[in-house]
Protein backbone atom coordinates (compact mmCIF):
# COMPACT_ATOMS: atom_id res chain seq x y z
CA UNK A 1 0.00 0.00 0.00
CA UNK A 2 1.33 3.40 -0.86
CA UNK A 3 0.52 6.63 0.87
CA UNK A 4 0.60 10.16 -0.33
CA UNK A 5 3.92 11.53 0.83
CA UNK A 6 3.68 15.00 -0.62
CA UNK A 7 3.50 17.54 2.19
CA UNK A 8 1.01 20.38 2.20
CA UNK A 9 3.77 22.83 1.35
CA UNK A 10 6.26 21.64 -1.25
CA UNK A 11 9.98 21.96 -0.56
CA UNK A 12 11.46 25.15 -1.85
CA UNK A 13 14.98 26.41 -2.16
CA UNK A 14 16.52 27.05 1.25
CA UNK A 15 18.84 29.77 2.39
CA UNK A 16 21.64 27.33 3.25
CA UNK A 17 24.89 27.34 1.28
CA UNK A 18 24.25 23.94 -0.27
CA UNK A 19 26.08 22.45 -3.22
CA UNK A 20 22.98 20.57 -4.33
CA UNK A 21 24.56 17.21 -3.42
CA UNK A 22 22.14 14.99 -1.49
CA UNK A 23 23.90 13.84 1.68
CA UNK A 24 20.99 12.04 3.35
CA UNK A 25 18.20 10.37 1.45
CA UNK A 26 15.28 8.73 3.21
CA UNK A 27 13.24 6.66 0.81
CA UNK A 28 9.77 5.37 1.78
CA UNK A 29 10.87 4.73 5.37
CA UNK A 30 8.52 2.75 7.59
CA UNK A 31 9.34 1.73 11.16
CA UNK A 32 7.16 -0.48 13.33
CA UNK A 33 7.62 -1.81 16.88
CA UNK A 34 5.66 -5.03 17.17
CA UNK A 35 2.21 -4.08 15.91
CA UNK A 36 2.70 -0.36 16.46
CA UNK A 37 3.71 1.66 13.43
CA UNK A 38 5.67 4.79 14.33
CA UNK A 39 6.85 6.05 10.95
CA UNK A 40 5.00 5.42 7.69
CA UNK A 41 6.36 5.91 4.21
CA UNK A 42 8.59 8.91 4.94
CA UNK A 43 10.63 10.24 2.02
CA UNK A 44 13.02 13.17 2.52
CA UNK A 45 16.20 14.37 0.85
CA UNK A 46 18.68 16.51 2.77
CA UNK A 47 21.32 18.35 0.79
CA UNK A 48 24.87 18.99 1.95
CA UNK A 49 25.07 22.20 3.99
CA UNK A 50 21.39 22.32 4.93
CA UNK A 51 20.18 22.71 8.52
CA UNK A 52 16.87 20.89 8.84
CA UNK A 53 14.53 20.75 11.82
CA UNK A 54 12.43 17.64 12.28
CA UNK A 55 9.54 19.12 14.19
CA UNK A 56 6.56 17.51 15.81
CA UNK A 57 4.75 16.75 19.03
CA UNK A 58 5.83 14.01 21.43
CA UNK A 59 5.25 10.51 20.10
CA UNK A 60 5.32 11.38 16.41
CA UNK A 61 8.52 9.35 15.85
CA UNK A 62 11.12 12.15 15.59
CA UNK A 63 13.78 10.41 17.67
CA UNK A 64 13.14 7.06 15.95
CA UNK A 65 13.63 8.88 12.63
CA UNK A 66 16.95 10.33 13.83
CA UNK A 67 18.17 6.96 15.15
CA UNK A 68 17.31 5.35 11.82
CA UNK A 69 19.60 7.83 10.06
CA UNK A 70 22.63 6.57 12.04
CA UNK A 71 21.59 2.91 11.78
CA UNK A 72 20.72 2.59 15.46
CA UNK A 73 17.19 1.61 14.44
CA UNK A 74 16.54 -0.74 11.54
CA UNK A 75 13.75 0.29 9.14
CA UNK A 76 10.87 -2.13 8.71
CA UNK A 77 10.57 -0.99 5.08
CA UNK A 78 12.34 1.56 2.93
CA UNK A 79 15.93 2.77 2.73
CA UNK A 80 18.19 5.31 4.40
CA UNK A 81 21.13 6.41 2.28
CA UNK A 82 24.08 8.39 3.64
CA UNK A 83 26.15 9.86 0.84
CA UNK A 84 24.60 7.30 -1.50
CA UNK A 85 25.33 4.29 0.76
CA UNK A 86 22.73 2.14 2.48
CA UNK A 87 24.11 1.96 6.04
CA UNK A 88 22.30 -1.29 6.75
CA UNK A 89 24.15 -3.08 3.95
CA UNK A 90 27.64 -2.18 5.24
CA UNK A 91 29.89 -4.46 7.26
CA UNK A 92 30.53 -3.59 10.92
CA UNK A 93 33.91 -2.03 10.06
CA UNK A 94 32.48 -0.01 7.14
CA UNK A 95 29.57 1.19 9.28
CA UNK A 96 31.98 2.26 12.04
CA UNK A 97 34.00 4.21 9.45
CA UNK A 98 30.90 5.94 8.05
CA UNK A 99 29.75 6.82 11.56
CA UNK A 100 32.96 8.77 12.11
CA UNK A 101 31.57 11.17 9.49
CA UNK A 102 28.58 11.83 11.77
CA UNK A 103 28.25 13.53 15.15
CA UNK A 104 25.27 12.78 17.39
CA UNK A 105 24.22 15.03 20.27
CA UNK A 106 21.92 13.02 22.53
CA UNK A 107 18.93 14.41 24.38
CA UNK A 108 20.57 13.93 27.79
CA UNK A 109 24.12 14.14 26.39
CA UNK A 110 24.77 10.39 27.04
CA UNK A 111 28.23 11.10 28.48
CA UNK A 112 30.10 8.10 29.85
CA UNK A 113 29.72 8.22 33.65
CA UNK A 114 32.92 6.32 34.31
CA UNK A 115 35.07 8.85 32.40
CA UNK A 116 36.01 12.45 33.02
CA UNK A 117 34.78 15.17 30.66
CA UNK A 118 38.22 15.25 29.03
CA UNK A 119 38.17 11.48 28.47
CA UNK A 120 34.65 11.71 27.06
CA UNK A 121 35.69 14.26 24.43
CA UNK A 122 38.90 12.38 23.67
CA UNK A 123 37.06 9.06 23.28
CA UNK A 124 36.30 9.22 19.52
CA UNK A 125 39.82 10.51 18.84
CA UNK A 126 41.42 7.62 20.73
CA UNK A 127 39.07 5.21 19.01
CA UNK A 128 39.67 6.32 15.42
CA UNK A 129 42.73 8.54 15.06
CA UNK A 130 46.36 7.59 15.51
CA UNK A 131 47.33 10.76 17.40
CA UNK A 132 49.82 11.46 20.14
CA UNK A 133 48.47 12.30 23.60
CA UNK A 134 49.55 15.94 23.14
CA UNK A 135 47.61 16.22 19.89
CA UNK A 136 44.53 14.65 21.49
CA UNK A 137 44.71 17.08 24.43
CA UNK A 138 45.07 20.03 22.06
CA UNK A 139 41.94 19.02 20.14
CA UNK A 140 40.02 18.41 23.40
CA UNK A 141 40.96 21.88 24.70
CA UNK A 142 39.97 23.47 21.38
CA UNK A 143 36.56 21.78 21.41
CA UNK A 144 35.90 22.74 25.03
CA UNK A 145 36.78 26.35 24.25
CA UNK A 146 34.53 26.23 21.18
CA UNK A 147 31.48 25.36 23.30
CA UNK A 148 32.39 28.06 25.83
CA UNK A 149 33.37 25.89 28.79
CA UNK A 150 36.35 26.50 31.11
CA UNK A 151 39.27 24.08 30.92
CA UNK A 152 38.75 23.22 34.60
CA UNK A 153 35.72 21.18 33.54
CA UNK A 154 37.96 18.61 31.83
CA UNK A 155 38.83 16.80 35.06
CA UNK A 156 35.26 16.60 36.32
CA UNK A 157 32.91 13.65 35.95
CA UNK A 158 29.57 14.10 34.10
CA UNK A 159 27.67 13.87 37.40
CA UNK A 160 29.47 16.96 38.74
CA UNK A 161 28.30 19.43 36.09
CA UNK A 162 24.91 20.98 35.22
CA UNK A 163 22.52 19.79 32.49
CA UNK A 164 23.38 22.72 30.21
CA UNK A 165 27.11 22.04 30.59
CA UNK A 166 26.56 18.36 29.85
CA UNK A 167 24.78 19.25 26.59
CA UNK A 168 27.71 21.47 25.62
CA UNK A 169 30.17 18.68 26.42
CA UNK A 170 27.99 16.36 24.30
CA UNK A 171 28.31 18.87 21.45
CA UNK A 172 32.09 19.12 21.94
CA UNK A 173 32.39 15.30 21.86
CA UNK A 174 30.25 15.08 18.72
CA UNK A 175 32.48 17.68 17.04
CA UNK A 176 35.73 15.96 18.01
CA UNK A 177 36.14 14.13 14.70
CA UNK A 178 34.93 17.14 12.65
CA UNK A 179 31.92 15.31 11.20
CA UNK A 180 30.12 16.17 7.97
CA UNK A 181 26.68 15.48 9.42
CA UNK A 182 25.54 16.66 12.86
CA UNK A 183 22.43 15.17 14.41
CA UNK A 184 20.84 16.80 17.43
CA UNK A 185 18.17 15.03 19.49
CA UNK A 186 16.09 17.63 21.37
CA UNK A 187 19.11 19.87 22.06
CA UNK A 188 17.21 22.39 24.21
CA UNK A 189 14.77 20.13 26.06
CA UNK A 190 14.96 20.52 29.83
CA UNK A 191 17.03 23.70 29.73
CA UNK A 192 16.11 27.19 30.91
CA UNK A 193 15.42 29.80 28.19
CA UNK A 194 18.86 31.39 28.53
CA UNK A 195 20.71 28.09 28.27
CA UNK A 196 18.42 27.07 25.39
CA UNK A 197 19.49 30.19 23.53
CA UNK A 198 23.15 29.46 24.32
CA UNK A 199 22.73 26.02 22.73
CA UNK A 200 20.98 27.58 19.70
CA UNK A 201 23.86 30.02 19.29
CA UNK A 202 26.37 27.17 19.59
CA UNK A 203 24.59 25.25 16.84
CA UNK A 204 24.71 28.37 14.65
CA UNK A 205 28.38 28.92 15.48
CA UNK A 206 29.16 25.28 14.68
CA UNK A 207 27.49 25.77 11.33
CA UNK A 208 29.56 28.87 10.63
CA UNK A 209 32.88 27.34 11.71
CA UNK A 210 32.49 23.85 10.22
CA UNK A 211 31.05 22.86 6.83
CA UNK A 212 28.38 20.65 8.37
CA UNK A 213 24.93 19.47 7.43
CA UNK A 214 22.67 19.46 10.48
CA UNK A 215 19.46 17.64 11.37
CA UNK A 216 17.81 18.85 14.55
CA UNK A 217 14.95 16.94 16.15
CA UNK A 218 13.00 19.31 18.34
CA UNK A 219 9.59 20.47 19.46
CA UNK A 220 10.98 23.88 20.33
CA UNK A 221 9.70 26.37 17.73
CA UNK A 222 12.32 28.92 18.72
CA UNK A 223 15.17 26.51 17.92
CA UNK A 224 13.53 25.46 14.66
CA UNK A 225 13.01 29.00 13.37
CA UNK A 226 16.23 30.53 14.69
CA UNK A 227 18.69 27.82 13.69
CA UNK A 228 17.21 25.98 10.72
CA UNK A 229 16.76 26.77 7.03
CA UNK A 230 14.13 24.14 6.53
CA UNK A 231 11.48 22.51 8.68
CA UNK A 232 9.96 19.07 8.22
CA UNK A 233 6.95 18.60 10.48
CA UNK A 234 5.85 15.07 11.37
CA UNK A 235 2.47 14.19 12.84
CA UNK A 236 1.58 11.17 15.05
CA UNK A 237 0.20 8.35 12.92
CA UNK A 238 -2.64 7.65 15.34
CA UNK A 239 -4.15 11.07 14.56
CA UNK A 240 -3.86 10.86 10.80
CA UNK A 241 -6.62 9.86 8.43
CA UNK A 242 -5.93 6.71 6.37
CA UNK A 243 -3.71 7.48 3.40
CA UNK A 244 -2.68 10.89 4.71
CA UNK A 245 1.02 11.84 4.62
CA UNK A 246 2.84 11.85 7.98
CA UNK A 247 4.76 14.92 6.85
CA UNK A 248 2.47 17.90 7.37
CA UNK A 249 4.98 20.53 6.33
CA UNK A 250 8.28 20.50 4.47
CA UNK A 251 9.57 23.91 3.53
CA UNK A 252 11.50 27.01 4.56
CA UNK A 253 11.58 27.71 8.30
CA UNK A 254 10.63 31.35 7.71
CA UNK A 255 7.40 30.39 5.99
CA UNK A 256 5.99 27.84 8.40
CA UNK A 257 3.48 30.33 9.79
CA UNK A 258 1.99 30.63 6.30
CA UNK A 259 1.34 26.87 6.11
CA UNK A 260 -2.11 25.97 4.83
CA UNK A 261 -2.59 23.05 7.26
CA UNK A 262 -4.45 24.07 10.43
CA UNK A 263 -2.53 21.47 12.52
CA UNK A 264 0.80 23.05 11.58
CA UNK A 265 -0.42 26.50 12.62
CA UNK A 266 -1.79 25.10 15.89
CA UNK A 267 1.60 23.54 16.66
CA UNK A 268 3.49 26.74 15.76
CA UNK A 269 1.23 28.80 18.03
CA UNK A 270 1.15 26.15 20.79
CA UNK A 271 -2.67 25.88 20.78
CA UNK A 272 -4.32 22.77 22.21
CA UNK A 273 -7.24 23.14 19.71
CA UNK A 274 -9.36 20.03 19.30
CA UNK A 275 -7.03 18.14 21.68
CA UNK A 276 -9.14 19.58 24.55
CA UNK A 277 -12.31 18.22 22.94
CA UNK A 278 -10.61 14.82 22.52
CA UNK A 279 -9.73 14.85 26.22
CA UNK A 280 -13.33 15.70 27.16
CA UNK A 281 -14.58 12.89 24.90
CA UNK A 282 -12.18 10.41 26.54
CA UNK A 283 -13.35 11.52 29.98
CA UNK A 284 -17.00 10.97 28.97
CA UNK A 285 -16.19 7.51 27.62
CA UNK A 286 -14.48 6.55 30.90
CA UNK A 287 -17.40 7.83 32.96
CA UNK A 288 -19.87 5.93 30.78
CA UNK A 289 -17.99 2.63 30.99
CA UNK A 290 -17.63 3.04 34.78
CA UNK A 291 -21.42 3.60 35.08
CA UNK A 292 -22.14 0.53 32.93
CA UNK A 293 -19.90 -1.68 35.07
CA UNK A 294 -21.67 -0.47 38.26
CA UNK A 295 -25.14 -1.27 36.84
CA UNK A 296 -24.07 -4.68 35.55
CA UNK B 1 -28.61 -18.38 35.47
CA UNK B 2 -29.78 -18.00 31.89
CA UNK B 3 -29.14 -20.66 29.22
CA UNK B 4 -27.09 -18.24 27.21
CA UNK B 5 -24.51 -18.02 29.96
CA UNK B 6 -24.05 -21.81 29.84
CA UNK B 7 -23.23 -21.78 26.13
CA UNK B 8 -19.72 -21.60 24.76
CA UNK B 9 -18.85 -18.78 22.35
CA UNK B 10 -19.48 -21.30 19.58
CA UNK B 11 -22.89 -21.97 20.97
CA UNK B 12 -22.21 -25.53 22.24
CA UNK B 13 -24.97 -26.38 24.67
CA UNK B 14 -24.04 -27.32 28.23
CA UNK B 15 -20.44 -25.97 28.08
CA UNK B 16 -19.93 -22.84 30.13
CA UNK B 17 -18.44 -20.16 27.88
CA UNK B 18 -16.34 -18.75 30.76
CA UNK B 19 -14.56 -22.06 31.30
CA UNK B 20 -13.69 -22.41 27.62
CA UNK B 21 -12.49 -18.83 27.51
CA UNK B 22 -10.35 -19.38 30.59
CA UNK B 23 -8.83 -22.52 29.07
CA UNK B 24 -8.15 -20.72 25.78
CA UNK B 25 -6.56 -17.86 27.72
CA UNK B 26 -4.39 -20.33 29.67
CA UNK B 27 -3.23 -22.00 26.45
CA UNK B 28 -2.47 -18.58 24.95
CA UNK B 29 -0.49 -17.57 28.08
CA UNK B 30 1.53 -20.80 28.05
CA UNK B 31 2.18 -20.36 24.32
CA UNK B 32 3.27 -16.74 24.78
CA UNK B 33 5.60 -17.69 27.65
CA UNK B 34 7.12 -20.53 25.63
CA UNK B 35 7.66 -18.20 22.68
CA UNK B 36 9.26 -15.59 24.97
CA UNK B 37 11.54 -18.26 26.39
CA UNK B 38 12.62 -19.47 22.94
CA UNK B 39 13.17 -15.90 21.70
CA UNK B 40 15.20 -15.14 24.86
CA UNK B 41 17.35 -18.23 24.38
CA UNK B 42 17.95 -17.31 20.72
CA UNK B 43 18.82 -13.75 21.69
CA UNK B 44 21.36 -14.78 24.34
CA UNK B 45 22.89 -17.35 21.95
CA UNK B 46 23.41 -14.68 19.28
CA UNK B 47 24.81 -12.33 21.91
CA UNK B 48 27.29 -15.02 23.00
CA UNK B 49 28.26 -15.71 19.37
CA UNK B 50 28.90 -11.98 18.76
CA UNK B 51 31.00 -11.81 21.93
CA UNK B 52 33.12 -14.77 20.78
CA UNK B 53 33.47 -13.25 17.31
CA UNK B 54 34.78 -9.93 18.71
CA UNK B 55 37.03 -11.82 21.12
CA UNK B 56 38.71 -13.47 18.14
CA UNK B 57 38.85 -10.64 15.61
CA UNK B 58 40.07 -7.73 17.73
CA UNK B 59 41.88 -7.50 21.06
CA UNK B 60 40.05 -5.31 23.63
CA UNK B 61 41.64 -2.05 24.71
CA UNK B 62 44.17 -2.34 27.52
CA UNK B 63 42.48 0.17 29.82
CA UNK B 64 39.12 -1.63 29.63
CA UNK B 65 40.78 -4.94 30.53
CA UNK B 66 42.67 -3.53 33.51
CA UNK B 67 39.57 -1.76 34.88
CA UNK B 68 37.37 -4.85 34.55
CA UNK B 69 40.00 -7.18 36.00
CA UNK B 70 40.26 -4.88 39.01
CA UNK B 71 36.48 -4.57 39.45
CA UNK B 72 35.78 -8.27 39.05
CA UNK B 73 38.93 -9.81 40.51
CA UNK B 74 40.42 -7.59 43.20
CA UNK B 75 37.15 -6.27 44.62
CA UNK B 76 35.60 -9.76 44.80
CA UNK B 77 38.54 -11.22 46.70
CA UNK B 78 37.33 -10.50 50.29
CA UNK B 79 33.83 -11.86 49.79
CA UNK B 80 35.08 -15.01 48.06
CA UNK B 81 37.72 -15.64 50.74
CA UNK B 82 35.11 -15.18 53.46
CA UNK B 83 32.70 -17.58 51.74
CA UNK B 84 35.40 -20.25 51.38
CA UNK B 85 36.54 -19.96 55.01
CA UNK B 86 33.05 -20.29 56.42
CA UNK B 87 32.08 -23.16 54.12
CA UNK B 88 35.17 -25.09 55.31
CA UNK B 89 34.34 -24.47 58.96
CA UNK B 90 30.63 -25.28 58.58
CA UNK B 91 31.48 -28.58 56.85
CA UNK B 92 33.61 -29.50 59.88
CA UNK B 93 30.80 -28.59 62.29
CA UNK B 94 28.14 -30.55 60.36
CA UNK B 95 30.17 -33.70 59.67
CA UNK B 96 32.03 -34.12 62.95
CA UNK B 97 29.23 -35.80 64.97
CA UNK B 98 28.57 -38.53 62.37
CA UNK B 99 32.28 -39.31 61.89
CA UNK B 100 32.88 -39.32 65.63
CA UNK B 101 30.15 -42.01 66.07
CA UNK B 102 32.10 -44.23 63.64
CA UNK B 103 35.45 -43.29 65.17
CA UNK B 104 36.48 -41.92 61.78
CA UNK B 105 36.95 -38.27 62.76
CA UNK B 106 40.48 -38.19 61.34
CA UNK B 107 38.88 -38.78 57.91
CA UNK B 108 37.10 -35.43 58.26
CA UNK B 109 39.88 -33.71 56.33
CA UNK B 110 39.28 -35.93 53.30
CA UNK B 111 35.54 -35.24 53.34
CA UNK B 112 35.85 -31.51 53.87
CA UNK B 113 38.55 -30.98 51.28
CA UNK B 114 37.00 -33.28 48.69
CA UNK B 115 33.61 -31.53 49.06
CA UNK B 116 35.30 -28.15 48.85
CA UNK B 117 37.45 -28.60 45.79
CA UNK B 118 35.00 -30.68 43.76
CA UNK B 119 31.67 -29.06 44.54
CA UNK B 120 31.07 -26.52 47.26
CA UNK B 121 34.01 -24.22 46.58
CA UNK B 122 33.27 -23.78 42.85
CA UNK B 123 29.47 -23.59 43.18
CA UNK B 124 29.34 -21.30 46.19
CA UNK B 125 32.08 -19.01 44.86
CA UNK B 126 30.27 -18.82 41.50
CA UNK B 127 26.98 -18.10 43.26
CA UNK B 128 28.57 -15.30 45.28
CA UNK B 129 30.09 -13.88 42.09
CA UNK B 130 26.80 -14.16 40.20
CA UNK B 131 25.35 -11.93 42.93
CA UNK B 132 28.26 -9.53 43.17
CA UNK B 133 29.54 -9.38 39.62
CA UNK B 134 26.65 -10.55 37.40
CA UNK B 135 24.04 -8.25 38.98
CA UNK B 136 26.48 -5.32 38.98
CA UNK B 137 27.18 -5.84 35.26
CA UNK B 138 23.47 -5.97 34.46
CA UNK B 139 22.77 -2.83 36.52
CA UNK B 140 25.72 -0.90 35.08
CA UNK B 141 25.09 -1.81 31.46
CA UNK B 142 21.34 -1.41 31.98
CA UNK B 143 21.89 2.15 33.21
CA UNK B 144 24.12 2.75 30.19
CA UNK B 145 21.36 1.44 27.92
CA UNK B 146 18.68 3.59 29.57
CA UNK B 147 20.83 6.74 29.46
CA UNK B 148 21.75 6.08 25.79
CA UNK B 149 25.46 5.60 26.57
CA UNK B 150 25.46 2.31 24.64
CA UNK B 151 23.90 4.11 21.64
CA UNK B 152 26.54 6.83 22.03
CA UNK B 153 29.30 4.21 21.80
CA UNK B 154 27.75 2.81 18.62
CA UNK B 155 27.36 6.19 16.87
CA UNK B 156 30.99 6.99 17.69
CA UNK B 157 31.99 3.89 15.74
CA UNK B 158 32.89 1.73 18.76
CA UNK B 159 31.11 -1.61 18.84
CA UNK B 160 29.42 -1.87 22.27
CA UNK B 161 29.95 -5.66 22.44
CA UNK B 162 33.66 -5.26 21.74
CA UNK B 163 34.07 -2.32 24.11
CA UNK B 164 31.81 -3.36 27.00
CA UNK B 165 31.17 -7.09 26.88
CA UNK B 166 34.45 -8.65 25.71
CA UNK B 167 36.58 -7.26 28.60
CA UNK B 168 33.97 -8.36 31.16
CA UNK B 169 33.71 -11.80 29.57
CA UNK B 170 37.51 -12.19 29.60
CA UNK B 171 37.75 -11.01 33.21
CA UNK B 172 35.10 -13.51 34.33
CA UNK B 173 36.66 -16.31 32.31
CA UNK B 174 40.12 -15.80 33.80
CA UNK B 175 39.36 -14.55 37.28
CA UNK B 176 36.44 -16.68 38.41
CA UNK B 177 38.57 -19.85 38.30
CA UNK B 178 41.33 -17.93 40.13
CA UNK B 179 38.86 -16.70 42.74
CA UNK B 180 37.54 -20.24 43.13
CA UNK B 181 41.06 -21.44 43.93
CA UNK B 182 41.21 -18.75 46.60
CA UNK B 183 37.85 -19.93 47.98
CA UNK B 184 39.09 -23.55 47.97
CA UNK B 185 42.30 -22.60 49.76
CA UNK B 186 40.49 -20.56 52.39
CA UNK B 187 37.96 -23.38 52.86
CA UNK B 188 40.77 -25.88 53.41
CA UNK B 189 42.36 -23.52 55.94
CA UNK B 190 39.00 -22.88 57.66
CA UNK B 191 38.19 -26.60 57.85
CA UNK B 192 41.66 -27.43 59.17
CA UNK B 193 41.52 -24.67 61.79
CA UNK B 194 38.10 -25.75 63.11
CA UNK B 195 38.90 -29.49 63.05
CA UNK B 196 42.38 -29.32 64.54
CA UNK B 197 42.16 -26.40 66.96
CA UNK B 198 38.52 -26.52 68.05
CA UNK B 199 37.54 -30.18 67.60
CA UNK B 200 41.05 -31.37 68.57
CA UNK B 201 41.44 -33.86 65.70
CA UNK B 202 45.00 -35.08 65.20
CA UNK B 203 46.62 -32.77 62.64
CA UNK B 204 48.90 -35.43 61.16
CA UNK B 205 46.13 -37.92 60.33
CA UNK B 206 43.82 -35.11 59.22
CA UNK B 207 46.36 -33.99 56.61
CA UNK B 208 47.46 -37.49 55.72
CA UNK B 209 43.89 -38.61 54.94
CA UNK B 210 43.28 -35.45 52.90
CA UNK B 211 46.41 -36.09 50.86
CA UNK B 212 45.43 -39.72 50.31
CA UNK B 213 41.94 -39.06 49.03
CA UNK B 214 41.97 -35.65 47.34
CA UNK B 215 43.81 -35.81 44.01
CA UNK B 216 44.79 -33.41 41.28
CA UNK B 217 41.86 -34.51 39.17
CA UNK B 218 39.44 -33.34 41.90
CA UNK B 219 41.04 -29.92 41.92
CA UNK B 220 41.11 -29.83 38.12
CA UNK B 221 37.45 -30.83 37.65
CA UNK B 222 36.27 -28.35 40.30
CA UNK B 223 38.26 -25.47 38.81
CA UNK B 224 37.52 -26.33 35.17
CA UNK B 225 33.79 -26.08 35.89
CA UNK B 226 34.24 -22.48 36.97
CA UNK B 227 35.47 -21.53 33.48
CA UNK B 228 31.97 -22.31 32.26
CA UNK B 229 30.36 -20.65 35.30
CA UNK B 230 32.43 -17.49 34.68
CA UNK B 231 31.50 -17.34 31.00
CA UNK B 232 27.82 -17.87 31.83
CA UNK B 233 27.80 -15.16 34.53
CA UNK B 234 29.36 -12.62 32.14
CA UNK B 235 27.14 -13.40 29.15
CA UNK B 236 23.90 -13.50 31.18
CA UNK B 237 24.73 -10.32 33.16
CA UNK B 238 25.75 -8.35 30.06
CA UNK B 239 22.81 -9.62 28.01
CA UNK B 240 20.32 -8.52 30.65
CA UNK B 241 22.01 -5.12 30.84
CA UNK B 242 21.98 -4.65 27.06
CA UNK B 243 18.28 -5.58 26.83
CA UNK B 244 17.17 -3.66 29.89
CA UNK B 245 13.69 -2.04 29.96
CA UNK B 246 13.57 1.74 30.48
CA UNK B 247 13.51 3.30 33.94
CA UNK B 248 14.69 2.40 37.41
CA UNK B 249 12.31 -0.58 37.49
CA UNK B 250 13.83 -1.94 34.27
CA UNK B 251 17.37 -1.69 35.65
CA UNK B 252 16.33 -3.35 38.93
CA UNK B 253 14.61 -6.16 37.04
CA UNK B 254 17.68 -6.68 34.83
CA UNK B 255 19.91 -7.02 37.92
CA UNK B 256 17.53 -9.47 39.60
CA UNK B 257 17.07 -11.62 36.49
CA UNK B 258 20.82 -11.59 35.88
CA UNK B 259 21.36 -13.23 39.28
CA UNK B 260 18.44 -15.66 39.08
CA UNK B 261 19.26 -16.84 35.56
CA UNK B 262 22.99 -17.09 36.34
CA UNK B 263 22.23 -19.16 39.44
CA UNK B 264 19.96 -21.55 37.57
CA UNK B 265 22.54 -21.85 34.78
CA UNK B 266 25.31 -22.56 37.32
CA UNK B 267 23.25 -25.41 38.84
CA UNK B 268 22.43 -26.83 35.42
CA UNK B 269 26.04 -26.60 34.20
CA UNK B 270 27.25 -28.09 37.48
CA UNK B 271 25.11 -31.17 36.94
CA UNK B 272 26.07 -31.60 33.27
CA UNK B 273 29.77 -30.94 33.85
CA UNK B 274 29.73 -33.22 36.92
CA UNK B 275 28.44 -36.05 34.72
CA UNK B 276 31.00 -35.19 32.03
CA UNK B 277 33.99 -35.08 34.38
CA UNK B 278 32.86 -38.30 36.04
CA UNK B 279 32.88 -40.01 32.65
CA UNK B 280 36.31 -38.53 31.91
CA UNK B 281 37.59 -39.81 35.27
CA UNK B 282 36.37 -43.31 34.46
CA UNK B 283 38.22 -43.18 31.15
CA UNK B 284 41.45 -41.83 32.67
CA UNK B 285 41.37 -43.98 35.80
CA UNK B 286 39.56 -47.23 34.91
CA UNK B 287 40.30 -48.72 38.33
CA UNK B 288 37.44 -46.53 39.57
CA UNK B 289 37.11 -43.82 42.20
CA UNK B 290 38.76 -44.29 45.54
CA UNK B 291 36.26 -44.87 48.31
CA UNK B 292 36.64 -43.19 51.66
Amino acid sequence: MTYATEPHVSPTATAAPTDGHVLVEVDHLTVTFGRQMVLRDISIQIRRGETVAILGESGCGKTVFLKTLVALQRPTRGKVLFDGQDLFRLSAAELARERTRMGFVFQNAALFDSMTIGENIAFPLRQHRQLSEDEIQAIVRARVAEVGLPLSVLRKKPGEISGGMRKRVGLARALALEPELMLYDEPTTGLDPIMSDVINELILRTRRQHPVTSIIVTHDMRTATKVCDRIVMLYPLARLKPGESQILYDGPAAEIEKASDRRVIQFVRGEAGERLMEMAREENNHAQSAEESVHG
Amino acid sequence: MSTASLRSPNGLPGVPGGMLNNFAQWVADVGARTMDWIVGLGSISLFFARTLRWLVIRRPRRETIIWNFYQIGVLSLPVVALTGTFVGMVLAVQSYAQFKMLNLETRLGAVINMSLVRELGPVLAATMLAGRVGSAMAAELGTMRVTEQIDALAVMGADPIHYLVVPRFLACLVLIPALTLVADFMGVVGGYYYSVYLLHIDAYYYLQNSANYVGWFDLFSGTAKTLFFGGAIAVIGCHHGFHCDPGAEGVGRAATYAFVHSFVTILLLDLLLGIGFDALYNVLFPQGPRLI
